[in-house]
Order: structure tokens, then sequence, then C-alpha cells
């Protein structure tokens, strides 16, 4: 659906990579523009009129994006992207309350992002990385994690949705229990946000980490939420501009409220902005029509895939648009290679899941990621192409 | 060479690849090479003999490209001299690049003179020979 507002669909090319970043629709690429064109001036500096504006339109997407999680205003930082968010989130948070012994629950099938930041953590503070078990389809179950907690486990830190195998956790039944115990949840939503709708009062999570390039909005923006008495007590990992209300000697340093006090610095404006309308150009489609469209382009797939007998699925089961597979006897990286001469774009690898090769025993996949601007006769032009092993193995050099 | 003589001899290679395994590599200098923005990832086991190269094995996960580009690097790289490889890499990855470059004998390896074509395979064919200028100097090193 909406392909018409997509300046990269009408290029000969069939994207199946949207796990990795999406495309921009016009009305995202015009609210960047307008930023540059017609009222590029800093944020939070307001002695002129193109700067009071730059104001209005930051702070009113930030109102945008809090809308759109149903959070408050104040419970969304603007960051980098989700990588930022998150490693603001375990640096700037939990560096400062967890240490030695304290355990934080991650499972196998996490992104570099909600891995590597514990692992310091793990050299620094003393604390212990454990996996949550997935069960024979890679997913979490609610008695795997009653199962791996200990009265030390003080974090459980998960996507929403994985970025391998696609599989949806259930962040609220997970919460719920979380708090019952005592115990801190931090959602990496960067799969999730994009695809799904996301109420962060209804998930009751403590931290939510997403990207803007996933879902239509521009690159290098993304959101930390956090529950405001746990931002309350956030370091910032920055300091600089922006976020100090003055300063005059090393005791005497005085930091705005929330949120301008993690965003230190010029923040990234026009992306912000464009962001936005990223937020406005879903919300009209509805997130619901696009996880339909998404389930519904994935079952299609599915249902054509186990038609080739030289197709091993990866995650069959699973609730969103992401199917790993592998063409028997073919190397992930030259079943990628043979679809790019078709201009088809699919992602090979580990996709940033690197220990996730200890739970599935499979290295590689190549992986197709779905969005609502995908179709049935995009899937069946990659059908095609894969029905014939010797055709790959001819042509994938 | 036509093109299909050059797939031919690749995809010969990436279902035959030649030294593939480690079986006895004891006393071989073990490197890894692998391309960051791909996941081809292999081990290549160098013996040195004073100044020679006396044997090479490999290992590892690999397009057909890199593997092929291995095994061929492999076969032709066994009984040269250091300085022998390293004149012979710097023209190959000359040949790569569209720079001028001395005309020695590239052997099967002649069938990549085109990768420029396709930029994002150069890296699959540079694979193998990333780890074997590794290896040498770290083998020069050991011998300082």
């Amino acid at each position: 659906m909406n392909r018409e507002d997509f300046p990269m669909l009408k290029q000969d090319i069939i994207y199946l990579d949207n796990g990795a970043t999406t495309f921009k629709p016009n009305s995202v690429i015009d609210a960047i523009n307008y930023y540059y064109k017609e009222i590029s001036a800093n944020a939070h500096r307001g002695d002129y009129d193109i700067s009071y504006k730059v104001d209005i339109a930051y702070e009113g997407a930030r109102k945008n994006v809090a809308e759109f999680i149903n959070a408050s205003r104040e419970e969304v930082v603007f960051t980098s992207g989700a990588t930022e968010s998150l490693n603001m989130i375990v640096n700037g948070f939990f560096a400062n309350i967890l240490g030695l012994g304290d355990e934080v629950l991650l499972t196998l099938s996490e992104h570099a992002s909600n891995v590597l930041p514990w692992f310091r953590l793990a050299k620094t503070n003393g604390i212990n990385v454990k996996y949550i078990d997935l069960d024979s389809n890679l997913h979490v179950l609610m008695n795997n994690i009653k199962a791996s907690i200990t009265p030390n486990t003080k974090v459980i830190s998960i996507a929403g949705i994985t970025n391998v195998v696609g599989d949806e956790r259930p962040i609220k039944e997970i919460t719920k229990f979380a708090h019952e115990n005592n115990i801190f949840v931090v959602v990496d939503g960067a799969q999730s946000v994009p695809h799904t709708k996301t109420d962060v009062k209804d998930l009751d999570c403590d931290f939510l980490a997403f990207s803007s390039h996933k879902m239509c909005g521009p690159t290098g923006v993304g959101v930390l939420y956090g529950k405001k008495e746990l931002l309350e007590n956030m370091e910032p990992v920055n300091l600089g501009g922006g976020m100090n209300e003055s300063f005059d000697s090393v005791d005497e340093v005085y930091l705005k409220e929330l949120p301008n006090r993690l965003e230190a610095g010029t923040p990234n404006i026009a992306g912000v902005i464009g962001f936005s309308a990223a937020i406005d150009y879903l919300k009209n489609i509805g997130m619901n029509n696009i996880k339909l469209h998404e389930i519904k382009l994935k079952k299609y797939l599915i249902s054509k895939l186990k038609n080739i007998p030289h197709i091993t699925i990866v995650n069959e089961e699973c609730d969103s648009g992401i199917v790993a597979f592998n063409v028997d006897g073919v190397f992930a990286q030259d079943v990628a290679y043979y679809l790019n001469k078709y201009h088809i774009c699919v992602r090979a690898g580990n996709h940033c899941a690197k220990i996730l090769k200890n739970a599935i025993g499979v290295k590689n996949t190549v992986r197709v990621s779905l969005y609502f601007y995908n179709t049935e006769e995009e899937l069946d032009k990659l059908v095609e192409l894969l029905s014939d092993k010797d055709r790959i193995i001819r042509e994938m050099i | 060479m036509d093109s299909n003589m050059k797939r031919e001899i690749i995809l010969d290679n990436y279902s035959h690849p030649y030294n593939r395994g480690t079986d006895n590599t004891e006393g071989y200098f073990k490197v890894n090479s692998n391309n960051e923005s791909c996941i081809d990832n292999i081990d290549l086991y160098i013996k040195f003999k004073d100044d020679l190269i006396d044997d090479i094995k490999f290992d590892g996960e690999a397009c057909a490209i890199s593997t092929a580009s291995t095994s061929i690097m492999i076969k032709n790289m066994i009984g040269k001299s250091i300085d022998e490889v390293l004149t012979y890499i710097k023209n190959f990855e000359a040949m790569l690049n569209e720079e001028s470059y001395e005309d020695i004998d590239f052997n099967e390896a002649v069938v990549f003179d085109e990768t420029y074509k396709q930029g994002n395979r150069k890296t699959c064919v540079t694979l193998p020979y990333t780890g074997i200028k590794k290896a040498i100097e770290g083998y020069k090193k050991s011998l300082d």
C-alpha cells in the first residue's frame, strides 16, 4: 500500500531489507527540507522568529512521539538511535545501581546493541549476564523466564520483536512478573515499534529504545523512553550545552529539567522534525493495518517457500514480517548476491545477533523483512528466482 | 578467457577447494580473515620454511567467490618465496583496483580480472590475501 508516496520505490528495486532500514515517504523528505530551507536555526535559543519556529517544531515532535507510544513529553529523550538509547540506559542508569553479582537477563537472539553494553557492565561493575532459554521455535516463554530468575536478577533486557527470527515477546506479561519480583524491564523496540502498536503504559516497561529510520523516518534519530521517576535518576552520559541551567565551578553545576537534561549539544533537529512527519504518516495508515498487511504477506511467502524442496525456513512460526531461510547447500551470502542481480535487496548473515548461532546451530541465514509497502507481486518474483537451485548456483558468481 | 570458462574455474574451486581442512597443521601460522561488511570468515594455516611458503591450508565459511579465491591463492602461493608472494599480491591487487600492474603469471587467478565491475565483490576476492599478508607480517616479527 501507499507505494506512490515513496521516491525510492520508483526505481526498479524490490526492497526486502526493512529490518535494516526503511524507505522514506515524500512527507518526511519534505519536512526535513522545510527545516533546512525555511527555518534553519538552532533550537532553544528563541530570540528571533525562525528559532521560535524551530522550538515549536522540535517540541511538537516530542509531543507527537510521546502520544504515539502513550508516554508523557518529559519521558521522551531524542537520541541518535536505538543504539545510543540502550547505551544511555545501561551507562547512565544501570551502571550507577548495579554491582557485583547482580544479574541481567538477555536472550541469545538479542541484537549487539542490547548485548555489548551489558558485557561492558559485566567487566566494569561485576554484573553477571545470563540468558533466558529459548524454545525450539526460538520464542521466549513465560515459564522459561520464571525459571531463569534468581534473587540476584535485577534487569530483564530484551527486544520486543527480534531482528533475526521476528518473534514477538510477551512484554506485558514479562513486566508484570518482573515487577512483582523487583526486576526492571528494558525493551529494545527497534524492530517492534515500527511494526506494531506500542503503548508504554499498557506494557508498563521501565525503558524503551527505538530508531526513527526503521519506521520511515530519517537516520540518526532515535528515542529513549524511560519512566519519569527513573529518568530523574539517570546520569547524563553527555554534558554540555542545552542541558545545563547554569554553572560556576566544579561544585556549582545546575542541570535542566527532563528531558533536555539528557540531550546535550545541538540535537539532530532536521531529523527529529522528519521523524515527526514519519509518525504522522504511520498514524495515518494505522499501526494495526501495517501489522495485518505484514502478517498476510509473511504467510503468503511462507506458503510459497514451503513448496520449494531446497529451501529450509528457520522461523516459520512467528508473528511479524520477518522470514529467515537458507537454500540448502548454498552460502547465504551467495543467495543474496544472486538476488541482487535481479535488484532484490535481502540481507545475508547473522544480523548482528552473533550469539544466536549458539541457539539455532545455523550461523547465517538469508533474511527477508517486510513493510507495508511490499506486495505479493514482489514476493512472487522472489519465489520464482529461488525455485530453481541450478540457476542460483549458475548465476551466484 | 571467456566468462563461461571463468565461471567454471570458480565453481570448480568452490566445490572442491584445494587444501581445505586443518589436519596436521601443527607448527603452522594461523590467521583469521573476515569481512566486516559480510559474513565471510576463514582461517588460514601457513607453514613457513625459512623464506619460503611451504604449505597453506584453510578452513571456515565463506561465499563462492571467497572460497574459490582462497583455493586458487593457495595453489599459487605454495613453494613461492615471501618476496615473490608479496610481489604477486601487489600486482594482483593492482589488477583488482584497475591500476597498472606487471604482467606476472596469475594462473587461475586471472578469473578475477573483471571483479572491479562488481565493486561489492572485491572484498570477497581479497579476503585470503588479507590473511596471508597478516601471516607474513607475524612470521617476520617472530624472526626478529
